[in-house]
């Protein structure tokens, strides 16, 4: 099997990992550079806890190829808080309880980043329409959609 | 002193473990392999049902990185099954196969890709014998026996359940009776007979199976994410014969559980693994293999109940076949739990109720959150609905009617309702509303019903109370995403007087934690956080003692007020003046323990009940058969809600996974192996299947036996949901489905065979 070096831009830090070529880009992250916030499951792209940024849009990173992000810019969970400080969407989460196991957690936070940087004012509709890529088993969506709402006026009065 | 507005109970309270789950920071097992680990990938049975006359390892040994190939002959001296009831779930397959599947052998290698790699290499001969894919076919006669020369243990399956008709696949049965049921059907007004399948489920926790292990000289180290740890530690402790001092199983944050993590998995899998090969070996599974591994029995369920002529139940006969896979597994309870919720939370007179499971060549079935209640619930309420119809009287009416009252047993010497069951269901029919929608059929359904929980209630729980006035709970309940440790944490916080910040849990750990049976039956809350408060009040007792040893007064002179002690003459002390003054300056602790069984407060079966009430309104599109949710209201009768977010947030996820086998989710065989072992066609709920309005009524009167008055949630909004939204479909397309889930397929096929003629197009 060939390997590659791979060179993305992680969390906003260059980074090199050595993949072969069949190498997930979710493999690639959580085993080859220890960034495990990021969650696989159906492993065929139908429930989005796996989804990470690539140059800022969502992707599932369960059937993503590592080689295919290089010289990319790659955002994961890991690179979402400010420090100590939750990131808008992440504090939302936390506060509308939209957290259970916690396992879709990360792949939300980033799919809903996604969501509001398209559109910052989603309609509920466009919301779940956006978000139907995501499956989280726990909550019955009602508070993750809480949250997107939350989110989205926090980052209003931000601007 | 909690220092805020909101209460530490019963007030907003954000769980313990949000910030590192949204930070991503929460360690899964999935994610840290131990250091020195290697990793096992199984190979798995290509046939249902084969005898296995030989495996090829030398290809796979050849593989790179390939460090052993483990299979039976890796059992030797070990006592090679697991299994709570009957142990006679293999580690390995143990010269038969018996469903598609099923761990045959496991390639152990240096790195995950490499053991992967491997596995197609692995070679198996088999010779084989007839599958046996359902239950018709299993209890065919002259059927060949899945399980022939089990050696029998006469209790093997008790107390509940007792063994099925020898010589056939029949694995288990159970009964209740009461009453004279041929005599009230003889003499009843109306019976009504109803026949509902309910299909073979997956759980989904979306973190697949997952254990390492690794001998640390006498001592097995098992992580894992069972619910059950200590259930585990026993299967473990027998297979290597081991006491119980020298298995440790340890958990780490749980990617959901619902059941489907209980009791023992993969783990024995990877203990022997790591046996043959003296190196820590670790096992992770896909969601494909997940799907194997375990799934929810299938059941049909009968139901025929006479009714006088005001629609008032006379008498329930109920017959239940569970389909319930290779293996016993957790069965035998469901089976018994599907007994005694299959007529409802009714007044029933007469009761006869026959349950049997029926092995069959299929992935095992066992624990499924609702078990036995959500298998049973659609047939029983949709045999009240249509009796309702027959008798022209209205879904609300005919349960009010039947509804058992506050303080009346359904099961003669069980602990009596401790809910108003009527007034729940009152409101919600005063929360629904049908909104017309153009070109849509539209019905409205309910669903009630009365779970027995608890399990076995025995609990033990510590509660450390350190000399800075902090404390460590430590208590041997899983997190697994259902705010357990929260929950818990709040009753500490509130017994002693702490912010929630103060308290913190010891890692779920059997090496660290003491005995807890099972994280499971909706018991947490309520029967260990009975022991936990309990601890609590032990710390307190003890902080008395010692209060009055160094003043001299009499112990019963000190009480505890808003989290001080106070004394004679109003003399006041926090907890942590009372440890320095004992132990002197920055030393010492106080050790709380709390336990429960069956007796106290928690003296009568079950040790508590669980509420399930629900209303849908639904649309069926006439062209498609596609059935939406226009509304769905559900009333948490939690007694207290300890945490309200949390409350709301399992009893909508709940309802939600309810949903699913109402309309979407069933594993399917249509040959020797799972058709559907994958997330694109085993179609689980999605957002855009969200209702258009969700409402839970949350009812709070302190009428529970757990602390503060409170009781389960959960289960009982899953328990409910097929029930109702089966009920609310037939009143849109005016025909009774008798299958679940109602696909679109299935709803066209049924509006298009209505005799009436009156055909939606």
């Amino acid at each position: 099997m060939s390997t590659h070096t791979v060179r993305p831009v992680v969390n906003g830090a260059a980074a090199e990992v050595q993949v072969e070529a069949r190498t997930t880009l979710a493999d690639m992250l959580r085993t080859g550079l220890g960034l495990t916030g990021t969650k696989v499951s159906c492993e065929a792209q139908i429930c989005g806890s796996c989804t990470v940024l690539v140059d800022g849009l969502p992707v599932s990173s369960c059937t993503y190829l590592g080689v295919d992000t290089d010289e990319r810019a790659v955002t994961t969970i890991e690179g979402v808080a400010e420090g100590e400080a939750l990131d808008a969407v992440q504090q939302a989460f936390v506060d509308a309880g939209a957290i259970q196991c916690g396992y879709c957690t990360a792949g939300y936070v980033l799919a809903v980043t996604a969501l509001l940087e398209a559109n910052a004012t989603p309609s509920r509709d466009e919301a779940k329409h956006f978000l139907d890529g995501n499956v989280c088993r726990c909550t019955g969506y009602e508070q993750i959609l809480d949250a997107v709402f939350l989110a989205v006026a926090a980052r209003g009065e931000q601007q | 002193m909690t220092g805020s507005s909101d209460p530490v109970v019963g007030g907003k309270v954000l769980r313990i473990d949000a910030v590192k789950k949204v930070r991503g920071e929460a360690s899964y097992v999935v994610d840290v392999p131990w250091a020195d680990a290697w990793h096992g990938a199984v190979a798995r049975a290509e046939r249902a049902h084969a005898l296995v006359t030989g495996i090829d390892r030398e290809a796979a040994l050849a593989m790179p990185g390939v460090r052993a190939v483990v299979t039976a002959d890796d059992l030797d001296g070990l006592f090679p099954f697991f299994g709570h009831y009957r142990p006679d779930h293999p580690i390995l397959a143990l010269g038969r196969v018996r469903y598609w599947g099923e761990p045959v052998a496991v390639v152990v290698a240096e790195t995950l890709q490499q053991a992967v790699d491997a596995v197609p290499e692995v070679e198996v001969s088999y010779e084989n014998l007839d599958n046996l894919m359902s239950v018709g076919q299993a209890m065919r006669h002259g059927a060949e026996l899945i399980h022939p020369d089990y050696p029998e243990d006469p209790r093997a399956f008790g107390p509940f359940c007792d063994r099925g008709a020898e010589g056939t696949n029949e694995a288990f049965t159970n009964t209740m009776d009461w009453g004279d049921v041929d005599a009230a059907m003889a003499a009843a007004a109306h019976v009504e007979r109803t026949r509902v399948a309910y299909p073979m489920l997956y759980g989904y926790p979306m973190e697949p199976y997952a254990a390492q292990a690794r001998f640390d000289g006498a001592v097995l180290h098992v992580e894992s994410n069972a619910q059950h740890p200590f259930q585990v530690q026993k299967d473990l402790a027998r297979v290597f014969s081991l006491g119980l001092n020298q298995v440790r199983v340890a958990g780490k944050t749980i990617g959901g559980g619902y059941g489907a993590k209980s009791y023992t998995k993969i783990e024995p899998l990877a203990a022997v693994c790591a046996r043959a090969v003296d190196r820590p070996v670790r096992i992770v599974l896909t969601l494909e293999e997940s799907m194997y591994t375990s799934r929810a029995d299938g059941a049909v369920v009968e139901v025929a109940t006479a009714f006088d002529d005001e629609g008032r139940i006379l008498a329930r006969d109920v017959d239940i076949t569970l389909d319930t896979g290779a293996y016993t597994d957790n069965s035998v309870r469901v089976l018994r739990k599907a007994v005694e919720t299959c007529f409802g939370p009714y007044r029933v007179p007469a009761l006869r109720v026959r349950g049997r499971a029926v092995y069959t060549n299929t992935t095992p079935a066992s624990s499924y959150r609702g078990f036995g209640a959500f298998h049973t619930n659609p047939a029983s309420e949709s045999n009240l609905d249509r009796a309702g119809e027959a008798l022209g009287i209205d879904p609300l009416e005919i349960r009010l009617r039947n509804l058992a009252k506050f303080g009346e047993s359904i099961i003669p010497d069980s602990r009596p309702v401790d809910s108003d069951l009527a007034a729940d269901l009152a409101a919600v029919h005063a929360a629904l509303k049908v909104v017309p929608r153009e070109g849509k059929l539209q019905g409205v359904g309910f669903g009630c019903a009365l779970s027995p929980e608890g399990a076995d209630p025995t609990s033990v729980a510590i509660v450390r109370l350190l000399v800075d006035g902090t404390a460590l709970l430590m208590v041997g309940s899983a997190e697994m995403g259902q705010g357990a440790h929260t929950t818990l944490a709040q009753i500490v916080a509130e017994e002693l007087g702490l912010a929630l910040s103060q308290v913190t849990l010891a890692p779920t750990d059997t090496h660290l934690v003491p005995y807890q049976w099972t994280t499971g039956a909706s018991r947490t809350t309520a029967v260990v956080g009975l022991s936990v408060q309990r601890a609590c009040r032990d710390v307190r007792r003890q902080l008395f003692e010692m209060a009055a040893e160094l003043s001299g007064d009499d112990i019963a002179d000190w009480s505890w007020v808003d989290g001080w002690l106070t004394g004679p003459s109003a003399r006041t002390l926090t907890p942590g003046q009372v440890i320095t003054e004992w132990f002197g300056p920055h030393r010492g602790e106080i050790v709380g323990t709390g336990r429960t069984q069956r007796r106290g407060d928690l003296d009568l079966w079950p040790s508590l009940w669980e509420v399930g009430v629900c209303g849908v309104v639904v649309s069926v599109d006439p062209d498609t058969g596609q059935v939406e949710l226009d509304q769905l209201v559900s009333v948490a009768d939690v007694g207290k809600a300890i945490n309200p977010q949390g409350v709301r947030g399992q009893d909508i996820g709940a309802a939600t996974q309810g949903i699913g086998g109402a309309l979407f989710e069933q594993i399917v065989y249509d040959g020797p192996q799972m058709a559907n072992a994958n997330l694109v066609d085993y179609r689980v709920p999605r957002m855009s299947d969200l209702a258009e309005r969700i409402q839970t009524i949350v009812v709070e009167r302190a009428d529970g036996p757990g602390p503060f008055g409170s009781k389960p949630v959960g289960e009982g909004a899953m328990t409910v949901m097929g029930g109702a939204i089966l009920a609310a479909v037939a009143r849109a397309i005016g025909r009774w489905p008798e299958q679940l889930p109602l696909t679109p397929e299935y709803v066209w096929r049924l509006m298009r065979q209505r005799p009436d003629g009156d055909d939606p197009d």
